[in-house]
Parts: structure tokens; sequence; C-alpha cells
């Protein structure tokens, strides 16, 4: 192994992270308007239940046809087949603790060696005051037929699966709440 | 056509604080119970928002989004962004936040006593060049206190937040100033463990001082770099 530059240590973004991370149309994956948009949208609860209203959630995610613009796509980057399509999305928690994003449904993703193919989903980073790092995890949908063959959630004891899973609230919205501790903790990933 | 799971990116070691340090209170309702379930990084996490956005033309230079100039001591701050093999980081986002001179957030929920600066909103971002440089200018940013325990003081810092190349290179960090005398006191710098807190203190550089204008300080920024092989299979 060669000679490895140490790593810079993660820190909290604390309370104030507005100041640096809000983006007036961060919460836009794709524009308004875009034929088959969805919202995902959810609450950020804390161990005693109650909303985090300081705090941010990011996503990344795979086109409608499961593609990335990016050069690490072993199928090569192509552009987005949805016009003003980014991938990434930020919403900072508001006073009730409430995120939420615009975007479409990703596609599935192929399967790597001998693993499945992926089910459609977004991966998920968690930022507050009081995280000394982000927590990582992933959304997947209700309903997409291959959740039950996706490799990622197989690894997720069954009991537990749920958390991953948004639930279908309305024809195009969906609800993914996050939970830090307690009761329903969200499962996050070590990435 | 079969894909092979693409070569990861090396898991950090000795580096990142531990999310339940108690010693920081807000950890205490917040940090996750269970451990994180170790998963194989697949195209989703290999991948990341290559995107920059607007930038205006006074992101790079704090002391110039306002009518007058903030008051403080006026200062630049630059450096890499590189990973762990070496290699810079170009054309990356750079978000940075902070404090005003007197150690006080332009934030609606910041309420101790100390003046707020009208000259002064606190946020920057900046684009990386082809060598993995940035650059910005700011006043330095004043020490505060806060509620974690009795006479609990922040030392001096500037948040950062950067993006990389992947979704697995994500970080947000806080960059401290030389010597500060509070590093002994404050929780969240010392929950970093020994040897890796260092890492998040620039030094000052006469070299770049820039004369009758500017003081300089200097800081890389080191991300997770990839495994030279493929990833085999997850244990723990």
């Amino acid at each position: 192994m060669s000679e490895q530059l140490p790593l810079t240590p993660s820190q909290t973004v604390g309370p104030y992270l507005r100041l640096g991370l809000d983006w007036p149309k961060g919460a836009d994956v794709v524009p308004p308007g875009t034929p088959g948009e969805i919202v995902i949208s959810g609450t950020v609860y804390d161990g005693a239940g109650v909303p985090i209203t300081d705090g941010l959630v990011e996503t990344w995610q795979a086109d409608p046809d499961g593609r990335f613009a990016h050069p690490d796509d072993p199928r090569g980057a192509v552009e987005p087949s949805v016009p003003g399509f980014l991938g990434f999305g930020r919403s900072c928690t508001d006073e009730t603790g409430r995120w939420s994003i615009r975007t479409v449904l990703p596609g599935a993703l192929p399967a790597l060696d001998d693993d499945a193919e992926e089910a459609p989903h977004l991966d998920v980073s968690v930022f507050a005051r009081g995280l000394l790092d982000r927590v990582v995890t992933r959304i997947y949908f209700a309903g997409q037929p291959g959740n039950d063959t996706d490799p990622l959630l197989a690894a997720v004891p069954a009991e537990r699966r749920a958390t991953l899973v948004a639930e279908k609230v309305g024809e195009a919205e969906y609800r993914f709440d996050i939970h830090l501790q307690g009761d329903r903790e969200t499962v996050f990933l070590q990435v | 056509m079969t894909l092979a799971h693409p070569r990861p990116y090396r898991q950090p070691r000795d580096t990142h604080p531990p999310l339940d340090y108690t010693g920081y209170k807000s950890t205490g309702l917040r940090a996750p119970t269970q451990r994180p379930i170790l998963v194989p990084q697949r195209l989703t996490e290999v991948t990341g928002p290559l995107l920059v956005g607007a930038i205006g033309p006074n992101d790079h230079d704090l002391t110039r989004q306002h009518e007058g100039e903030p008051i403080g001591q006026r200062i630049t701050v630059s450096g890499r962004v590189l990973d762990s093999d070496g290699r810079p980081v170009p054309d990356t986002l750079v978000e940075v936040w902070q404090a005003n001179a007197a150690g006080r957030y332009a934030h609606k929920r910041d309420n101790w006593p100390a003046p707020l600066d009208p000259n002064f909103s606190g946020g920057g971002r900046v684009v990386t060049n082809s060598l993995g440089e940035y650059s910005f200018t700011t006043i330095k940013p004043g020490a505060y206190p806060w509620g974690n325990h009795h006479n609990a003081w922040r030392p001096a810092h500037i948040h950062f937040s950067l993006f990389g190349r992947a979704f697995t290179q994500r970080l947000v960090t806080q960059m401290y100033f030389p010597e500060d005398p509070l590093f002994a006191f404050d929780p969240i710098y010392r929950s970093a463990p020994e040897g890796a807190r260092e890492r998040m203190v620039s030094t000052f550089d006469m070299d770049t001082t820039r004369p009758e204008w500017a003081l300089s300080y200097r800081w890389d920024i080191v991300l997770r770099g990839r495994e030279q092989t493929p990833f085999e299979e997850t244990h723990e």
C-alpha cells in the first residue's frame, strides 16, 4: 500500500448551517413542472421524538434510466434524460423539523458481479447540530417490485428494513421520516 | 455485460469523532444508538454531485458583500483539496460560514450579546481550480460562549463543506487557528481523536500574507482516496 495522506476529521455543522448551506432552489432536483415529478418529504426526529429544526438533508440519485452524469459510472457519463435533472437535492429542516425535495423516481441500477439489480433508491446524508459526522441512509420506495431482491435491503435485518422505505402518501408524494434514535431508529449505513 | 463492483473509497481510520462523544451534550438525543451497517460501495456511492451552482462575484470575498467593510482583522484563507492518495480534487465546490469578529453569527437564533456587524453575513463559496486550490478573503472570526457546560467557549473557527467527486467523499468540518488556548477546553475540537484533531488547525503563512492588506492562513483538506483493488467481501 502506498503512503496515504491522513484524512481531515469531520465536525458538526452546528446550529447556524443555513448561513453557508441553504440554497434557494436546493430542494429542486428537477425544475418545477417536470413530467413525472414527485415530492419526497418528512420530519427528522431526535431520541425524545422532538423534531430537529436545525438539520440538513441531502440526497443523491440516478436519473429515471438508472444512469449518473458522472465519469465513474462504468457505463459512461450521459446527459440525464430529464432536462434540468441535477441528481442532488438539499433541504434544511424548517421550524417544524420538515424537509422536502422535488424529484423524479430514479431507475433501477444494474447488477454488479453476483448481486441482484438494485431497486430505485436515493442516497441520503443527514447533518445537524449534535451530529459530529453526517449519518448516511437510503430511501427506497414502497411498492417497487425490486425491493424484495435489492442487495442492500437484503443486508439489513428484516425487522428494520421498513425504516428505509418511503411511504406513498399521495398521487406523487412520498413520506420519509428520519429517526436518529428510538424504537423506530432509522437504519444508518457505513459506506 | 456484467459490471463489477467499483473500486471503493478507503474507510477512514482514527480520524472522525465518535458520534456518541458525551462531552458534546447535543449528541445525547441525536447520535444514533445502533451501529451503522457496513455496505459495499456501489454506483450511487462512487458517483456524486459535480455541480457547483451559481457563484456570485463576491462569494469568495466575505469582506465585500455589503456597502461597507466589516470590522475585524482581514485575512485570506487558502489551501488545497486533496484525496488521501495526494491527488488534487479540481473543480469542486467549497462552502464556508463563520461568526463575525465579535464571535456572533448573523443568524436569528444566535442571540448572545455581542454586536452584529451590518457589513458581514459570514457565508462564502469558492470552487477549486485545476490543481485543487481554493482561496477566499474574510475577517478572522471571534470566539464565543455556548451552553454546553459552565463557561463553555468555542475557539475561533470557520465551517467548511466539501463534496469531492463521490458521495463517499462528502465532508463537513471546521478550520481552526493556530495555538488557540481554547483547544484544551472545547469538546467539539477534542471529539476528533488525538493525532487527528491537529489536522483541523490552519497555519499562519507569512509568504502568502498580502502586504498592507491581509494576514494569511493556509489549510489543506484531505478527503478519502480509493482502494487500489476492487471490493471483495463485506466483513466485520
